[in-house]
This record gives structure tokens, C-alpha cells and sequence, in this order.
């Protein structure tokens, strides 16, 4: 009796480790990886990330320079990309969630913002280039830049409003209907600000994940090599930037390219953390 | 006092357990509320069958019964909650001081501010304490700031929570204890004034030190409304209930005075489930 239990006592172990071992080296091949990338990143990007990055621009080959058309692009066109796509999406968000989550429409509006949101971001930008550039005269602008941006945003926080507000318990929807509330009024008041942490994180998210896209700008931004706050005009971006100088050869393009990405990996890094903080500050406010 | 009054107090001189009310109420109160061939549907499963019930008034009416009985249903139906989804229909008739809720015509804004309801899990919004309280009164009614500290201060000492929030009314009401969070779900709702109150299981996610605040509170409350109270606490029922109706599959097997159900049931069905036979 206790001889084969002794046995397979140990082969369970043996089995334990063996699973814990392999889980332990995937996740630290991953882990490698990233580390590796952002060591990388480190020590081709600290070295010139200096103030002149922020004071001047992109210079000609083999001159000095720095990124700041590409930095004030990127974030002008950021922000008018969130400024577009938020409201449209938290509007479609709450739709789903609030009027549209029992009907067959709101299961296919949840479908098609799935395919959307993984849709790849070169064929948004090639979207915007075809319905707006074109018909604007062949005109890249930071307008059309944003635009793009605006279809990445949009998808992601239509789903994190939809979802945020499905968390929030049925009985407070019921509890502010049963005062006599009529529903667009306890949406707006009770409801958002339930699930506001939830969908500011998901905005923050769209920031980060949009800072680093280059495709969508390619046709639509185009990149400026000039500092310029034109919206109506090309403008440049820092992925831009970097697309063009990585690989470029020339010695100074090729820094600027490195601390671009470092500037890029730092902001969406910090981004995360703004929205890892908002969602543990909700987590705590409901304990 | 009137003599159907008295009955709270015969269970003092009641050594007997269980504390069971007195059956026979000597003057009958007025109906508040009445339900006629009140029929509900959940898309095609029938779950309130026929019922005709009376609700009378200033008096606590337990809807008891097992699970999936329909009591909460029923009680649903009562403020057209239920109207919040789709595919649920309620037939009949709900008469609320003779008139009926269920005519679609009939007010949403006016039958919610008539009839109050406190859910079983505490949801406070998300705001203030006092924003809890206000928020319903100021849809309904413009005050001025001392008249609205006026209401809420009364309506948190109806709800039996005042000393204990009075000094941190500015604090959020997630941050009360479980107990405090119904206690401020009952104010919530006593704050519009209504006239019915309906508690879906107002205690069961509570511990029974908090129950008892509860249901000491429901004793004080039912001098102003007609409470309605679902729960599947028996011995709940018979604590602070006047009326007690009995539901089973969808059909109300029985309703009575709640010393006759509990002791002296008219039917099978009843004492089985009271004396947990089933259920």
C-alpha cells in the first residue's frame, strides 16, 4: 500500500518541477528579450539624449541636431488623434453596453469594433489617404496624420468603455433607475463615474499604443523635415523621423534615430504607469 | 393608537418562541397596492401566474418561497424595474392607490418617486455620503442648500445612519461598512419620499449584527411606508412582518396575516416549506 503511493508521490514531483522549470524558462526567455531591447535601447539612446533634442531640428546629414519639429508633431497629432477618437468612442462604448447589449446590432457593432481594433494600422493610414488625402487634393496634413490615429484610438476605447461600464453591478444601474432617473442621466452621472478609472486607462493605452505607429502617417502626415504647426500641412513625427534616419547610414541620423526610440519606449513606458495607477486607485476606491 | 397597533406589543408578554405576530388584525388597514390577474412573463417562461394580492398600507408584506418562486419577480413588477430589459412582459394589473402602474400611459418618473426599492448587494454610488442621498432628491425637487441638508440629515436619521456618518458626509459611501452601505441604500431611497418601499432580500448579503440593525429599522420605517419585503429568511419573515404571502412555481399558494401563516398555514404546500420540507 505504501510502496506505490510512495511512487507516485515522487513522480508527481518529478512532474512539479519539471512544469515549474519550463514555465520559469519561458517566461524568462520572454523576459530576456525585452530586456535585451530595452539595454539596447539604453546604451545607443542615453548618450545622446540631451536638451539640443528638444531645442532643435532635424538637421541635415552629417550636421547637428535635434527632434523637435519631429516631438511637437508627434504630439500635436497624438492629441487630436485622442481628442477625435475618445468621444466618438466612449459614445459608441456606452451604446454598446448600455442600449445595445441585448440586441443582434449590438453583437455585430461589437464584431466589427474587434476586427477593427486588430486590423493592421498601415491599411487605416491607407484608408485616410484614399477617402481624405485624395479628395483634399493630394494634401498630407497633420489632420489626415490624426485621422489615422483617430481609427487606432477609437476601436480600443470603444471596447474598454463597453466593458467598464458591463462591470459596473446591475444593481447600482437599477438602484439610480428606481429613484425616478431616466437612463442618459444615470449613465452620465452614475455610471461613468464608476467606470471613468477603467476608460481612462484605456485611453492612456490608445496614447501609448499610437505614440510609436509610423505606418498610419506614412500617407497621411507624410513627415516635414521643417518645424511647423500647420495642421492643414505635412508634418513630421518621430517614428517618422526614426524610419527615415535608422538606417539612413549617416552616423548623426542614426543617434537621433536611437534616442527617438528611447524617447518613445520612455513615454508609452510612463503612459502605462499613469495607467496602471488609475486602475489600481479604481481597485482601491472599491475595497 | 389604534388597536391594530397593538400587536408589536402583545410579543412581549409572548414567552413562547417563536416570536410570531398575532394573527387576527382587528381593524383591517387600507390597501396600498393591488395586484389583479397579474401575470409576468420572462420572454416565454411564466413566472407570475395569475396572482390577485393586497398590499396594505403602513404594514410589512414578506413574499417568501423558494428559490425561483417568483417573489422577486413580483416585486419587480412593482416599480417596472423590470422595464429595464427586453423581452419581459407583466400582464394585468397593478392598481397603486387605484391607479394602474402597469397602463403605459402612468408615469415612470411619478411611480419611481412613489415607490422606493433597496436591492440586495449595497451599491452606493459612487460619490459622497451625502451626494448618495441628494442625488434622487435633486432630480425631483429644487432646494435650496439649507432645505437639501435638511433632507438628507433626515433622511440618513431615518435610515438609522446619521450618528454614524454625520461627521464624514463628505467621505465616499463606498468606504462604509456593508451594514452602513444598505442602511445608506434605505435612505437613498426614503430620501424621495415615497410611499412603498420594496426590499429584495435587503439582508442577505449582510452579517446578523448588521440584520438586526435592519430589520429594528424596518419596524420604525413601516409607521410611514408600505414596505414590501422578499426574503428567504423564514424566521426574517416572521420577525417583521404583518402580512405573509407564500409563492410556489409562480402562483401565490397563500397570503395572510403572518401569525396565521406561520402557525396555522391554510394549506399543505405552506407548512411544508415553513417547516423546511422543502425549499
Amino acid at each position: 500500500m505504501s510502496a506505490p503511493s510512495a511512487s507516485l508521490y515522487r513522480r508527481r514531483s518529478v512532474t512539479n518541477v519539471v512544469a515549474i522549470g519550463l514555465s520559469c524558462a519561458a517566461a524568462l526567455f520572454g523576459l530576456a528579450f525585452l530586456g535585451w531591447i530595452l539595454w539596447t535601447l539604453l546604451a545607443k539612446g542615453l548618450a545622446h539624449l540631451d536638451l539640443s533634442l528638444f531645442t532643435q531640428d532635424q538637421p541635415p546629414p552629417m550636421e547637428e541636431g535635434g527632434l523637435r519639429n519631429a516631438i511637437v508633431g508627434s504630439l500635436l497629432m497624438c492629441g487630436m488623434g485622442v481628442l477625435i477618437g475618445t468621444p466618438l468612442g466612449i459614445a459608441a462604448g456606452t451604446w454598446l453596453a448600455e442600449f445595445g447589449n441585448h440586441r443582434r446590432l449590438g453583437a455585430a457593432v461589437r464584431f466589427v469594433n474587434d476586427i477593427l481594433l486588430s486590423a493592421p494600422s498601415i491599411v487605416l493610414g491607407l484608408f485616410v489617404y484614399a477617402a481624405f488625402v485624395m479628395n483634399t487634393g493630394g494634401n498630407f496634413s497633420a489632420i489626415a496624420g490624426a485621422l489615422s490615429l483617430a481609427f487606432i484610438v477609437l476601436p480600443v476605447v470603444v471596447r474598454t468603455t463597453d466593458e467598464m461600464l458591463r462591470l459596473v453591478p446591475v444593481q447600482m444601474r437599477e438602484a439610480a433607475l428606481s429613484l425616478g432617473i431616466p437612463q442618459w442621466k444615470v449613465t452620465v452621472q452614475v455610471l461613468y463615474r464608476s467606470a471613468l478609472p477603467g476608460i481612462v486607462t484605456g485611453i492612456l493605452l490608445a496614447l501609448a499604443r499610437i505614440a510609436g505607429e509610423t505606418a498610419p502617417l506614412l500617407f497621411t502626415a507624410f513627415g516635414n523635415e521643417f518645424f511647423s504647426l500647420k495642421i492643414g500641412g505635412a508634418m513630421s513625427a518621430v517614428p517618422l523621423v526614426m524610419y527615415k534616419f535608422a538606417g539612413s547610414g549617416y552616423e548623426n541620423w542614426e543617434h537621433l534615430a536611437w534616442a527617438g526610440a528611447l524617447l518613445i519606449t520612455l513615454f508609452v513606458l510612463a503612459t502605462s504607469l499613469l495607467a496602471r495607477a488609475f486602475l489600481l486607485r479604481k481597485r482601491a476606491a472599491h475595497d | 393608537m389604534t388597536p391594530d397597533r397593538i400587536p408589536s406589543m402583545n410579543d412581549a408578554h409572548l414567552s413562547v418562541a417563536p416570536p410570531v405576530r398575532e394573527a387576527a388584525l382587528p381593524e383591517a388597514p387600507p390597501i396600498k397596492i393591488a395586484a389583479r390577474g397579474l401575470n409576468f412573463w420572462y420572454d416565454k417562461f411564466h413566472a407570475v401566474k395569475n396572482i390577485d394580492l393586497d398590499i396594505p398600507e403602513k404594514r410589512v408584506t414578506a413574499l417568501i418561497g423558494p428559490s425561483g418562486c417568483g417573489k422577486s419577480t413580483l416585486l419587480r413588477v412593482f416599480n417596472r424595474i423590470y422595464a429595464l430589459y427586453p423581452k419581459l412582459e407583466a400582464k394585468g394589473q397593478v392598481l397603486l392607490d387605484g391607479e394602474n402602474i402597469l397602463d403605459p400611459a402612468y408615469p415612470m418618473n411619478r411611480l419611481r418617486s412613489k415607490v422606493g426599492m433597496v436591492f440586495q448587494k449595497p451599491v452606493p454610488f459612487p460619490m459622497t455620503i451625502y451626494e448618495n442621498v441628494a442625488y434622487g432628491i435633486r432630480h425631483h425637487e429644487r432646494l435650496n442648500k439649507a432645505e437639501m441638508d435638511a433632507r438628507v440629515e433626515q433622511a440618513l436619521r431615518q435610515a438609522a445612519l446619521w450618528d454614524e456618518v454625520k461627521d464624514k458626509l463628505k467621505d465616499s459611501g463606498l468606504g462604509l461598512s456593508g451594514g452602513q452601505q444598505q442602511r445608506l441604500c434605505i435612505a437613498r431611497a426614503v430620501a424621495l419620499k415615497p410611499d412603498v418601499l420594496l426590499l429584495d432580500e435587503p439582508t442577505s448579503a449582510l452579517d446578523p449584527i448588521s440584520t438586526g440593525r435592519i430589520e429594528q429599522l424596518v419596524e420604525e420605517l413601516k409607521q410611514q411606508f408600505t414596505i414590501m419585503i422578499v426574503t428567504h429568511n423564514m424566521q426574517q419573515a416572521a420577525r417583521v412582518s404583518d402580512y405573509t404571502a407564500f409563492m410556489y412555481l409562480g402562483d401565490l399558494i397563500e397570503h395572510g396575516a403572518t401569525g396565521q401563516i406561520f402557525s396555522n398555514p391554510g394549506k399543505q404546500q405552506t407548512e411544508d416549506y415553513i417547516t423546511g420540507r422543502f425549499g
